[in-house]
């Protein structure tokens, strides 16, 4: 990084401030509605093998489809789809799914069976199976998913600006077009701060929540 | 509490002529044709191989399975009639490796079933210290541990009180001691013998152990192949002729430390 790109990025603090905020908005609405959707369907599907097949497939799918290609494929399709933040969130949850969903399903899947043997003979009923036992013990590893899940999307987001969602990816892309690495990397080194912020922080949580 | 149970006098478990069957395919009996009842207040020890059925039997009294065939009765009540929960909720349930919540301290642990019956919450910690002291462990150096910090022995110790919490008239343990050094295996053996003359309450406790079976049973109940193949209070035991009690009592006469 020479002296130029460091008077750039002063010169710059506000739009670089600015879009930083966006692409945070962007990766935390895209991660709740993944979690809102992927933890609970993933408490849904423990108990139900062929639903889990269905469910973890088509996640799967959606990861395996190249990011720009996949925010193409969504601009024409109506209601969901256009130019903007709408669609670059869609995308992005469909990428956050995968990791959620598998790592609730694992979690929850994943708890010694004498603990669930004692707690059915013991008269929980299921929901409390559910919400005592299997969901506080998975937490960590739920967690753990919800961690690599933002990881990804901080860095897919910046993406998202080839379809105008804005974002640190505005800089980034106007960058390639100009040939310039000063825009370039205004929009790469805070994409790739956040990233190590989000996950460091998250490796705190995930800690703490920890059992045995 | 529950003073309905406590007051029924007779046969509190009874098994009428039981199959069961994996998936309920027919010549895949796990359990064939049994019959077997057990008064209040006695301890009915189910001893057998690996595989002969004994933890199946257990788990057909408190309704974890259901018969394919014939009836289980709790209190004169078929399991089938019984809600799975409330019936559950009357019978204490010990397991080896005792189960315990890894999140849950040892004091909520022990009044989990209290908890979900919604006692109040100081009748719910005085109940705790009662039964840990009752265990031999102090409330005071236990209550907020966690089980992971504790020894084999005492996770088991904390798995018994935590049976006990609610008072059920019921205990059903499977193979609670067999995880365990054996040192402090015959220390819980004895001191369980101690308590359950104590408590009185009706006990059906698995395990492949004859010598534990000796030591704990008023009738020891003896499966072999998901049949019942003898039954005979512990003095009488040794003397029977089938072929199993006699590969038993080899078992014994081998056994590592026992005097010949």
């Amino acid at each position: 990084m020479s002296l130029g790109d460091w008077s750039f990025f002063v010169e710059h603090r506000p739009e670089i401030f600015g879009a930083t905020l966006e692409h945070v908005e962007l990766v935390l609405i895209s991660m709740l509605i993944a979690m809102l959707i992927a933890v609970p369907l993933g408490m849904f599907i423990v108990q139900r093998p062929a639903l889990r097949a269905v469910s973890i497939g088509i996640a799967n799918v959606f990861q395996t489809i190249p990011s720009l290609a996949l925010f193409g494929f969504l601009i024409p399709i109506p209601f969901i789809g256009g130019i903007g933040k709408r669609t670059a969130i869609v995308a992005l949850v469909l990428y956050a799914l995968l990791p959620i969903l598998r790592n609730t399903y694992v979690g929850l899947s994943g708890i010694d069976p004498a603990v669930l043997e004692a707690a059915e003979a013991m008269g929980m009923t299921p929901a409390q199976i559910l919400f005592r036992v299997r969901f506080p013990l998975a937490l960590s590893i739920i967690l753990a998913g919800i961690r690599t899940a933002t990881i990804i999307t901080i860095g897919i987001a910046t993406i998202g600006a080839a379809i105008g969602a804005g974002g640190l990816g505005t800089f980034i892309f106007r960058g390639v077009a100009l040939v310039s690495d000063s825009l370039i990397l205004a929009g790469a080194i805070p994409a790739a701060l956040l990233a190590l912020i989000a996950d460091f922080l998250l490796g705190l949580l995930e800690r703490r929540l920890r059992v045995a | 509490m529950n003073a309905k149970i406590e007051d029924f006098s007779g046969n509190l478990i009874e098994f009428r002529d039981v199959s069961f069957h994996i998936n309920d395919i027919p010549g895949r009996e796990v359990i064939s044709g049994v019959s077997l009842t057990v008064p209040t207040g006695e301890t009915v020890v189910l001893l057998g191989r690996s595989g002969s059925g004994k933890t199946t039997l257990l788990r057909l009294i408190n309704a974890m399975l259901l018969p394919s065939q014939g009836q289980v009765l709790v209190e004169g009540r078929a399991t089938v009639e019984w809600d799975p929960i409330r019936l559950r909720r009357g019978i204490g349930y010990v397991i080896q490796e005792a189960g315990l919540f890894p999140h849950f301290t040892v004091a909520e642990n022990v009044g989990l079933v209290p908890s979900l019956e919604k006692w109040d919450r100081c009748r719910i910690a005085a109940r705790v210290g009662e039964l840990l002291r009752l265990v031999g462990l102090d409330p005071a150096e236990f209550a907020d541990r966690r089980p992971r910090e504790l020894s084999g022995g005492q996770r088991q110790r904390v798995g018994v009180a935590r049976a006990l919490a609610a008072d059920p008239p019921i205990l059903l343990m499977d193979e609670p001691f067999g995880a365990l050094d054996p040192v402090t295996r015959a220390e819980l053996q004895r001191e369980f013998r101690a308590l359950a003359q104590r408590l009185g309450k009706t006990i059906v406790f698995v395990t492949h152990d004859l010598r534990e079976a000796l030591l704990l049973a008023s009738r020891i109940v003896l499966l072999e192949a998901g049949r019942i193949v003898a039954v005979a209070p512990p003095q009488e035991f040794l003397q029977l002729e089938h072929p199993e009690v006699r590969a038993f009592a080899a078992s014994l006469e081998t056994g590592p430390g026992v005097p010949a």
